[in-house]
């Protein structure tokens, strides 16, 4: 069975449709990128895919071994986080909450895995600065290494590269690129269409309906993928 | 200074009063890093208004005061945070609404009952002659289960702190840390409002957290500074209210200001030298 199957979704943001009909499924090890424009659904999805809101209509069920709370997620950046006092350790370390159970404290696997996952994401040299010292691109590997030390199964972006600069920018996609290498699925929602076509195995393009799902080589040739990308695509 | 701390000792109300305080300001200051951080800053205000109208009440009806002000404010603080989750009145207008709101039921009862006195002033601003043997008992107690709690939780209140969406995502349950750190604060501002003053509580939410990331950069040490910070501004605040004779409460505040100053000042300093 796929790792997350949608069948026949509504969904709806402030008792308004936002996406109605969507059907998709992600396998493991899948690289599904979500695109689309402003209002078209994306974020609402995401929520969706996390739990967070129910569908109007259809289902969305997960299998392949995967639990609700393996879903490791890397949220858009909010503004309290931007002044917020905390090292890169508390914060990455923080990951490995969901599967502690009622322990109050940490275990020494635990601190393993996050120093594990700083050091994979190269971020160790940093653990003891604070996170709101760090540049964008820094910020998003400690929360992307938190994610990793939620779960090996599957990762969830939203709009990982908003705001970063080209090289940072392509230094993230390479990261996620290796990750998803390793065996970890990955879900990521972009306005970046042409890297989402270079990296990405599957696209869905969301336009409060679907309008294409299916694989990267056949985006690239269907009508709503040659539109999108306005021809100039070297993949 | 020494010997002026020992002289204040003799005195069994003032002993009670620095117990409670310490106790409370220690409470304060936890609670007051996740709330800052989590822009709920006004809550403590807004609790502590609802305390001031539960205690007029309970005066009114000549009842113990702890017993009849900690369930109603209890209860305000769980239909605050659901009032700001649910509903069109978003979080700052809805404190702002329950703490007016509960200012004027105060005051309405309080005219009626007693008329305007001494002890409307004390409420208000505070004083260190409203603790019994009882409450003082009674605040040990739930001091100690606010701290005991707040170590027990202390990585999920980070986590739900730092990014609701993600704890909420991996299955911490964070509508129910929101609900802790909610109830733990309403019993930490019923319990020192009355040396602290209706009006001026928050203060012991908010000043030892901010003055702390003035200058520290990790959530832990961010925790442990505030903690200290508090309970020492406490002291000397209540000591310079014994020998000034100034309100306990504003002289504590009046401290926690100058800290908040020099802590702010050696931030800048700081980030001057490493730049």
């Amino acid at each position: 069975m796929a790792l997350i199957d949608c069948r026949d979704v509504s969904l709806s943001y402030e008792n308004t449709i936002v996406i109605s009909g969507l059907s998709f499924s992600v396998n493991t090890g899948d690289y599904l990128c979500i695109v689309g424009e402003n209002g078209s659904g994306k974020s609402t999805l995401i929520k969706a895919l996390l739990s967070l809101k129910t569908a109007v209509k259809g289902s969305i069920a997960v299998g392949d071994g995967l639990k609700k709370n393996e879903i490791g997620y890397i949220p858009q950046q909010t503004s309290a986080q931007k002044d917020f006092p905390a090292s890169v350790r508390e914060v990455v370390i923080s990951g490995c909450l969901n599967s502690r159970g009622f322990r109050p404290f940490y275990t020494k696997t635990e601190r393993a895995t996050a120093s594990e996952n700083m050091e994979k994401l190269k971020i160790r040299e940093f653990k003891n600065q604070s996170y709101r010292e760090l540049s964008g691109g820094q910020q998003q590997r400690v929360l992307l290494a938190r994610a990793l030390c939620a779960t090996k199964k599957l990762l969830l972006l939203d709009e990982p590269v908003a705001g970063l600069d080209p090289i940072v920018t392509n230094d993230l996609y390479n990261i996620i690129k290796q990750i998803n290498d390793e065996g970890t699925t990955i879900i990521m929602v972009s306005h970046d269409i042409n890297s989402a076509v270079k990296y990405a195995s599957h696209i869905l393009h969301l336009q409060n309906k679907p309008l294409f799902f299916g694989t990267k080589a056949d985006y690239i040739y269907s009508a709503a993928g040659k539109r999108f990308l306005g021809g100039d695509v070297d993949a | 200074m020494l010997e002026t701390v020992w002289e204040m000792m003799a005195y069994p109300f003032l002993v009670r009063a620095v117990v409670v305080g310490i106790m409370v300001s220690l409470c304060a200051a936890l609670l007051g890093v996740s709330l800052v951080l989590k822009r709920y800053s006004m809550i403590g205000d807004g609790l502590s208004h609802v305390g001031f109208a539960a205690l007029a009440i309970a005066t009114a009806m000549n009842a113990a005061p702890l017993k009849i002000s900690i369930p109603v404010v209890l209860l305000s603080a769980f239909l605050l945070l659901r009032l700001s989750e649910n509903s069109k009145i978003k979080g700052d207008a809805a404190i702002a609404l329950i703490s007016s709101g509960s200012l004027a039921v105060g005051v309405m009862v309080v005219s009626i009952s007693t008329g305007m006195t001494v002890d409307v002033c004390n409420y208000m601003f505070g004083s260190i002659l409203a603790m019994s043997k009882d409450d003082v008992r009674l605040s040990i107690v739930l001091s100690v289960v606010v701290l005991v709690l707040y170590v027990l939780f202390y990585s999920r209140i980070f986590a739900v702190t730092f990014d609701e969406t993600f704890a909420k995502a991996t299955g911490t349950k964070s509508g129910m840390y929101n609900m802790l750190i909610a109830l733990l604060t309403a019993v930490t501002i019923v319990l020192g409002m009355r040396l602290m003053g209706a009006l001026l509580i928050s203060s012991l939410i908010v000043f030892p957290s901010l003055t702390s990331m003035r200058v520290f950069k990790s959530y832990i040490s961010v925790v442990i500074s505030s903690a200290l910070l508090s309970v020492i501004f406490f002291f000397i605040g209540i000591v310079i209210s014994y020998i000034y004779s100034t309100p306990a409460g504003a002289s504590i505040v009046s401290v926690n200001i100058i800290g908040f100053l020099i802590f702010s000042a050696i931030g800048l300093m700081k980030r001057r030298i490493r730049t």
